[in-house]
């Protein structure tokens, strides 16, 4: 078991508001969970507590039993904006966080280019980050994070502002990856075929009196097509149950 | 490539049709001399300079030396000032950022400082260094430091909080945050500022120098006025301009485009 949410509540000072309310959680080694909800119940408030952007107003959050404290690079965050830094390129922008954890120099370039083949940009080592559409940028931004190999890769909206085409094909090269790895890996998404698509159980956030409405683990073999039946049944389940919050 | 050659002569053809104009002014201001002067005789000589003597005043100038040992000193004295200013206004704006008890107080103050016009630091300078060049470089630094300051703290702080985000996620403490993510975020901003900074630095200078005995451009400005020469007057009027212009476009505006460029800023 590596990462646990014990009856976290998180209110913002300057609104009074509960974003987050009583949530209890444990997310396992190697597990893909995904969370949905509609805009506004709290969903990336909850991975910046977990990522140590926000601390909790109440409860606590363990890593592997030692409480989070702060920001570090054993819970990397990929943004829904890639977040690359303009001012490098793509190759310095994956090693960042290498050179931030003071890796040898040898290691830091067999990485980078080893994370970059992972993601078949090789070609594009050596170009801005403006040169790059947004699904490439989004790749980058993803290899950046697999570098680091932390105990759990924290993902908001990663996909959503990119075309469905390319969010689809991110989607499949993100559950590839995965099943080469086994990361842990807490993904939040509105999409709830997305959801169902890669996790091994979707979290499904209200704005009710606990954030946490429902947990549906699914079991799908994987690679995983959305026209399968099963995948349609669970697909409209936890569409129904986004939907029915009041 | 056919794109490339065609924006090329669009180019050409918008500095030659500038530098068309400005001749067109020339022609137009020794037109008006002439008339003026020597048909109607409407105003007098020595109160209306004309293209031609400041031509001549150009040569004298160069002739006996004066004018690049003019140029040469308020050049040093300017940038010194401007070094001064950079050291001073990027160090006074990254504390204001960075404790908020000084953003919130010493801010406003800087604001109201920087709204001074830098020929009222003269007096001031004056008492304080005597007429030297000590006295010029204060008025410099005084001139341009607090706009840097505010610059300097507006642009760290509209570095967007992504990237801060990002780089702590990956494991930055803060002296990394700031070494490797502000202080390039926060470049071409900056650069802007510095930029601006010069042009108050450039201005603080020829108020300084008009009022003390150091040579350089304002002093051959005023030896023109006691003079009685209004054609060197007009001439050191014109060259202030240039050298002005000069370091913007040649130093400034071609660092902004490198950085502008280089992120696809352009
Ligand atoms: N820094 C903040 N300060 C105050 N309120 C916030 C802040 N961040 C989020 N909120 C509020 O908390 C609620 C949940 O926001 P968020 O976690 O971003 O939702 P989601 O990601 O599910 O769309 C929203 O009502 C939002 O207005
Ligand atoms: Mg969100």
């Amino acid at each position: 078991m590596s990462l646990q949410l014990r009856n976290i509540t998180k209110t913002f000072q300057d609104s009074g508001q509960d974003a987050v309310r009583n949530v209890d959680l444990e997310i396992a080694d190697g597990e893909f969970v995904c969370v949905v909800g509609k805009s506004g119940c709290g969903k990336s408030t909850l991975l910046n507590l977990i990522a140590g952007l926000e601390k909790p107003t109440a409860g606590e959050i363990l890593l592997d039993g030692a409480p989070i404290t702060g920001p570090g690079a054993d819970r990397v965050v990929m943004f829904q904006e890639h977040a690359l830094f303009p001012w490098l390129n793509v190759i310095q922008n994956v090693k960042f966080g290498m050179e931030i954890a003071g890796l040898p120099k040898q290691e830091q370039e067999e990485k980078a280019m080893k994370y970059l083949r992972l993601m078949q940009l090789e070609e594009y080592r050596d170009y801005a980050v403006h040169q790059l559409s947004g699904g490439m940028r989004q790749r980058v931004a993803l290899a950046r994070a697999l570098t680091l190999d932390s105990k759990i890769l924290l993902m908001d909206e990663p996909f959503s502002a990119l075309d469905k085409q390319t969010s689809n094909r991110l989607r499949a090269e993100l559950q590839d990856i995965w099943m080469k790895t086994r990361r842990t890996i807490f993904f939040i998404t509105h999409s709830v075929e997305e959801a169902v698509y890669l996790a091994d159980r979707v979290i499904v956030l209200s704005s009710g009196a606990n954030s946490v409405q429902d947990i549906v683990p699914i079991e799908l073999e994987r690679p995983r097509h959305v026209y399968d039946n099963a995948f349609v049944e669970y697909r409209h389940r936890i569409l129904d149950e986004v939907q029915k919050e009041l | 490539m056919a794109e490339n050659i065609q924006k090329g002569n669009s180019k050409i053809a918008k500095l030659l049709q500038q530098l068309l104009f400005l001749l067109g002014i020339v022609v137009l201001w020794q037109l008006l001399y002439f008339v003026g002067v020597d048909v109607l005789e409407f105003w007098k000589p020595y109160a209306m300079p004309s293209p031609a003597g400041v031509w001549k005043s150009l040569l004298r100038l160069i002739e006996n030396g004066s004018l690049f040992a003019a140029i040469g000193n308020s050049l040093l004295r300017g940038m010194i000032g401007f070094a001064i200013s950079v050291v001073i206004g990027t160090l006074l704006g990254f504390l204001m950022e960075h404790f908020k008890f000084l953003h919130q107080n010493m801010r406003p103050l800087v604001m109201g400082i920087q709204t001074l016009p830098s020929v009222c630091w003269v007096p001031f300078s004056i008492l304080w260094f005597g007429l030297s060049e000590q006295a010029i470089i204060f008025v410099v630094v005084m001139g341009s430091a607090f706009s840097i300051a505010i610059a300097t703290d507006n642009a760290i702080r509209n570095v967007p909080p992504i990237y801060q985000k990002a780089a702590l996620t990956m494991g930055a403490n803060q002296k990394q945050i700031y070494r490797k993510v502000i202080l390039h975020a926060c470049l071409p901003e900056l650069i802007s500022g510095l930029k601006q900074g010069w042009s108050f630095a450039w201005r603080a200078l020829m108020s300084g120098e008009v009022m003390t005995t150091c040579i350089g451009l304002g002093q051959t400005l005023i030896t023109g006025r006691n003079l009685a020469d209004i054609n060197q007057v007009m001439l050191v009027m014109i060259i202030i301009v240039l050298v002005g212009i000069l370091i913007d476009q040649l130093f400034f505006r071609s660092l902004e485009r490198s950085i502008y460029r280089k992120r696809g800023l352009l």
